[in-house]
């Protein structure tokens, strides 16, 4: 390292960006913290310890029906997105066809786009064709949405695979069916996995797109949603405390599998929310 | 070397289920915000550009995507301003804990945005965090009730949620910027502040406009923030499509100010991804 780098004290913008996690991070502890305080969700200081919201919480059952419904919605949405964002991901890499950047562009969009016109443009087709709402056309909803997510997650594992393998795969006379899932596939593995663990964790916080295509039956967030409405308890503290530690479990997980994959000092999930993201290197 | 069978099945899959899925509602979207509701409550399909015009001529509208812009316009500004420096920091100064301050920022991208939200409900309430603190030191002695429920409000929870989005794209143009121009700029006697402003902005700039239009589209869709502590002085241009889509029903001027974000959102991509190309060096 030369002279430049070696002058890597910045106390001025240390300080600054442990201001900017401070602010990341507070309300997060706040939430956490009053999660355990026994005289409500607001006030200063907390006071009264208590473990007794946790313990409404796991008596809840219409709470504990909805995170089963969130649970389901989000395992179908998984297999939807990556069913159809690994194909996605292999004609964008290896396939030339007319209105390929419009292909690219339909199925990143949702990726940035606000939830709610993929919201609302899906409950038009839904209304349109006559379906009713349920847990189906939110599952739907979310597939759809989230193909963005495992096209990007799986192109950058195809980016990074050794493409002699297949090569020789071929040439030594496999077909090309023999050779996806003797070659392509295993290689792909961990993106895979690290892709479904993203994709489950999104959908099972997905809010936006939810919101209007939702029927009789409550996905968790929603569910929590309109408990908001009725007035809030520690109750709402102690659930999101779960969430968030599952969410914080889980994109761990994934960063780990991610950075597996990849080189050191790359920086993963970035590439995805680039907009130039998914002009492959080679095609 | 992959044949045309090949091809055709990984093709034909994904391009048949986003156009069901996306394609052809966007399409439905783009007729609605032609057609328009009878005094019945029955959608008309007379097509007409009456949808548009309201969206101009109503002052109701018009106030609304006013503050909607601004309010985009807040959180774009400050996420940059709290977004960069955190970048430039885990770039060029974190050194050994570099890994692990990144995953700091990546979890809260993505971990939940209601969670988050909420618990800006919990500080700014009148009877919340924030007023308790206060009255417990004596600043105050009656909750200040202006914290929650108004703009502000509004733009402080949505930098929360939307800076890491403005990071990620930042921090990624500058682990790209090449270090040897920077060495060869200190080499040559500048000082710092000149190499960063010469050297290192310029070449970062892809990922501001990326990190911008991230922030400020999504800020300009967002409605669960304003409802969640946005009151009535805090409603955006989204809050009003989903009344139109609700209690007002008029979905069809709902559509057009959905096809507007929409076409909003395209125009601002392409305009990042062109300007992409061109400040990036490769």
């Amino acid at each position: 390292m030369s002279s430049a780098f070696r002058s890597s004290r910045a106390p001025l913008l240390t300080t600054y960006a442990l201001l900017v996690y401070a602010f990341l991070y507070f309300p997060i502890v706040v939430l956490v913290v009053y999660s355990f305080n026994g005289s409500g969700v607001g006030g200063f200081p907390p006071s009264g310890w208590t473990f007794d919201w946790y313990r409404q919480l796991f008596r809840d059952a219409d709470l504990w029906a909805a995170v089963l419904n969130s649970a389901i919605v989000a395992a179908v949405a998984v297999a939807i997105s990556l069913g159809l964002g690994l194909p996605a991901a292999l004609a964008l890499d290896r396939a030339q066809f007319p209105g390929k950047a419009l292909f690219r562009r339909l199925v990143l969009l949702p990726l940035i786009l606000p939830g709610i016109i993929t919201g609302l443009s899906l409950l038009m087709l839904f209304v349109g064709v006559g379906m009713k709402l349920s847990l189906v056309t939110v599952t739907l909803g979310h597939g759809t949405a989230l193909i963005s997510v495992a096209t990007t997650e799986i192109f950058a594992g195809l980016q990074k695979m050794d493409r002699a393998q297949e090569e020789a795969s071929l040439d030594l006379g496999a077909n090309h069916w023999k050779t996806f899932w003797r070659i392509t596939f295993p290689n792909l593995r961990v993106s895979l996995i690290a892709a479904a663990l993203l994709i489950f964790t999104l959908s099972l916080d997905e809010i936006a797109v939810t919101f209007f295509l939702i029927g009789r039956d409550n996905t968790l967030p929603l569910e929590i949603w309109s408990r908001l409405r009725r007035g809030i308890t520690p109750e709402i503290n102690a659930i999101s405390t779960l969430i968030l530690l599952f969410s914080i479990v889980t994109i761990l997980v994934w960063y780990r599998l991610r950075t597996r994959t990849q080189q050191a000092g790359e920086s993963p999930a970035a590439a995805a929310l680039l907009p130039s993201s998914l002009e492959g290197e080679h095609s | 070397m992959y044949s045309r069978v090949y091809k055709t099945a990984v093709t034909i899959p994904p391009l048949a289920w986003v156009t069901i899925f996306l394609l052809i509602p966007y399409a439905i979207l783009f007729c609605y915000s032609f057609w328009s509701v009878s005094s019945l409550q029955v959608i008309v399909h007379n097509w007409n550009l009456q949808n548009y015009t309201q969206l101009f001529r109503n002052p109701l509208y018009l106030t609304v995507l006013l503050r909607s812009i601004r309010i985009a316009g807040a959180v774009t500004l400050l996420a940059l301003l709290l977004g960069y420096p955190l970048a430039y920091y885990l770039s060029f100064h974190a050194a050994k804990r570099k890994d692990l301050l990144y995953q700091l920022v990546i979890i809260p991208l993505w971990a939940s945005y209601l969670v988050r939200g909420y618990a800006w409900k919990t500080i700014l309430g009148s009877d919340g965090v924030l007023n308790g603190f206060l009255q417990y030191l004596h600043i105050t002695h009656r909750p200040v009730e202006f914290f929650l429920y108004s703009p502000f409000a509004v733009i402080l929870t949505l930098t929360h949620i939307y800076t890491p989005f403005t990071f990620l794209p930042i921090y990624a143009s500058l682990e790209h910027v090449p270090r040897n121009l920077v060495e060869a700029s200190h080499d040559l006697g500048t000082p710092p502040f000149s190499t960063f402003l010469r050297v290192i902005l310029p070449l970062s700039l892809p990922g501001i406009l990326a990190g911008a239009t991230f922030a400020f589209v999504l800020t300009l869709g967002d409605f669960l923030a304003p409802l969640l502590v946005g009151g009535s002085s805090g409603i955006m241009i989204s809050n009003i499509v989903v009344s139109l889509f609700g209690a007002a029903y008029n979905w069809p001027l709902g559509a057009a100010i959905s096809l507007c974000m929409l076409l909003l959102v395209v125009a601002l991509l392409s305009a990042t991804e062109r300007l992409e190309k061109r400040f990036t060096i490769s």
